[in-house]
């Protein structure tokens, strides 16, 4: 065994050394400044690198009011595989980039497909945007001011993981869904597409992803919905809940609570006359938040929104409370609007009749 | 007498059969190894004091073996924590130092064994390590609460904390679903 072993030493090393060699370092090893990371080809110009795309998704991610840059760099010859439409698997070297602006640049986030997994970083722009700089692992707390006094924070990078690392993909604004070209007039906080903004049909256009279930190119994805209004509502929930609350084995002791808010590209109720999960999982579905939201409340209460945990969790920055319960300190008011009013109009039981929602019976409660 | 073909056969089946014990028996003392790590740290740093219930005898407040590490009791229902005067005075517990009061409310210990639904049953090992270096919830909810003092845990490696949780899967598992923290007084 000795001798086994000291000849696979060697070897392991060796084949270490070729990984980082084609593939990149390590994910313990970032670059210390955000020009180092690929991004531009001129950073002092601002001049992205050539190979370097942007997108915007449908559902934005609220960040208490940030305007976002996305960017996206696939390495040359490699392609998307959307065989699950829901869970794009991104070939090892891709890099995404999200700047977070605040009046100025404040942040921009990185994550990238190593070897060994995905890595995630954060870079903090100087106030006069010379330069970004890798934050510490624990983050920055109050990086900058964003809005109503609050400040910004920086997130850890177990911060980053939670989120990122909860559902079915890492990649939470480049999916089939999000990049559709059949995009949600009502979709809140939805930037415009920006010139060269690549969406779902570009990047098929260009062969950048393969195998997409033909359905989904001849149709774009889309949020089937009874009206435009619960269209968005379910987007929202998707974008901004649906990273954490889904039945994906990543989302960890979470699953447990049976509450799946993320909405698959492929859900079409007049194939499948079953509700969107995010009704099945909520609608008179008993909540088991129960000290801090009263016994008996319940997640969603048909035309109810008082009553209705979902909604007052969302309008809520109370720390014991308050969802998402991290990268936000300023409550959206346009979305505690807009689930209110679809709570209260499209869910109040004169309302169209949704199939009974429960919660499967294998799945055990759990205190959410 | 065996072929040539058979005795070679013979040969690397017992190879691999003496690889995969090896790798067995190197596997379970490197997992019993954890472990015995994970109860060492868990000894060090105290983690009963606050975690496990209590006994009152002659000799004052013991911690009780058979709810070893169950978090704040179930069934010990408390009043409203009192108010603290204006001055130094920050924060109070109850006897068994599992019932905490500040300002940032009323927190109980969590159960950390690995009951399926009260304790840590259904977590992974990731789970835990999350829950400890961001401290959040479940690894990505609310705020753990004072007085776990997780920015100070939190500077464990990961081979400390991946031992601490290997232990915790070994302690009996007690159902015990522990309250809810409260809010502060008058804030809501």
């Amino acid at each position: 065994m000795t001798t086994l072993a000291t000849l696979l030493g060697p070897l392991v090393q060796l084949v270490q050394l070729v990984q980082i060699a084609l593939l990149g370092a390590p994910a313990d090893e970032l670059p210390k400044r955000l020009a180092d990371t690929g991004l531009y080809a001129d950073f002092a110009a601002g001049t992205l690198a050539a190979d370097v795309m942007t997108f915007s998704p449908q559902y934005p991610l609220w960040t208490d009011g940030a305007a976002k840059c996305r960017y996206l760099r696939l390495p040359p010859g490699t392609t998307i595989d959307a065989t699950r439409p829901d869970a794009w698997d991104f070939p090892v070297g891709t890099k995404l980039w999200k700047d977070f602006s605040f009046g100025r640049r404040v942040e921009t986030r990185f994550i990238e497909r190593r070897a060994d997994g995905w890595t995630f970083a954060s870079y903090v722009w100087s106030e006069d945007g010379s330069d970004a700089v890798l934050a510490p692992e624990r983050g920055v707390r109050g990086a900058a001011r964003t809005v109503n006094g609050t400040r910004d924070d920086v997130p850890s990078r177990y911060d980053c993981v939670a989120c990122h690392q909860a559902g079915a993909s890492p990649v939470l604004g480049a999916s089939a869904l999000q990049l559709s070209s059949d995009r949600d007039p009502l979709a809140l906080h939805a930037e415009p597409a920006r010139p060269g903004d690549v969406d779902l049909a570009e990047l098929v256009r260009r062969g950048l992803v393969r195998s997409l279930p033909q359905a989904l190119v001849d149709a774009p994805p889309r949020i089937a919905a009874r009206t435009p209004r619960e269209r968005a509502a379910l987007g929202y929930l998707h974008a901004n809940c649906g990273h954490c609350h889904n039945r994906s084995e990543k989302s960890g002791p979470l699953r447990q609570l049976g509450l799946d808010l993320a909405h698959p590209p492929t859900h079409a109720p007049a194939a499948a006359p079953a509700p969107a999960p995010a009704l099945a999982t909520t609608l008179d579905v008993k909540s088991q938040c129960k000290a801090a939201c009263g016994e008996g409340a319940v997640r969603v209460a048909a035309g109810d929104p008082d009553r209705s945990v979902l909604a007052r969790r969302l309008a809520t920055r109370d720390p014991l409370l308050q969802m998402p319960p991290l990268g936000t300190r300023v409550v959206d008011e346009q979305a505690r609007e807009l689930i209110t009013a679809w709570i209260r109009e499209e869910l109040a039981p004169a309302a169209p009749a949704a199939p009974p929602a429960s919660i499967p019976p294998s799945i055990p409660p759990h205190k959410e | 007498m065996l072929s040539r073909a058979v005795q070679v056969t013979y040969v690397v089946l017992f190879g691999a059969a003496s690889l995969i014990a090896f790798s067995g028996d190197k596997d379970a003392a490197t997992h019993a190894a954890r472990v015995e790590r994970g109860r060492y740290i868990v000894e060090a740093f105290g983690c009963a004091d606050c975690h496990t219930p209590k006994t009152f005898g002659p000799d004052g407040p013991q911690e009780d073996p058979k709810r070893h590490l169950s978090g704040h009791p179930h069934d010990v229902q408390l009043p409203p924590a009192p108010t603290l005067p204006d001055g130094p005075w920050n924060f109070s517990g109850n006897d068994m130092m599992t019932a905490w009061s500040g300002p940032w409310g009323t927190s109980f210990t969590a159960n950390l064994t690995p009951d399926v639904e009260t304790g840590l049953g259904s977590w992974k090992e990731e789970d835990f390590v999350a829950t400890i270096r961001n401290g959040r919830h479940m690894g990505r909810g609310r705020p753990l609460l004072p007085p776990m003092p997780w920015p100070k845990t939190a500077n464990l490696n990961d081979e400390d904390l991946k031992s601490i949780f290997a232990y915790l899967r070994t302690i009996p598992a007690v159902k015990n679903a522990v309250p809810e923290p409260r809010p502060p007084a008058g804030s809501r």
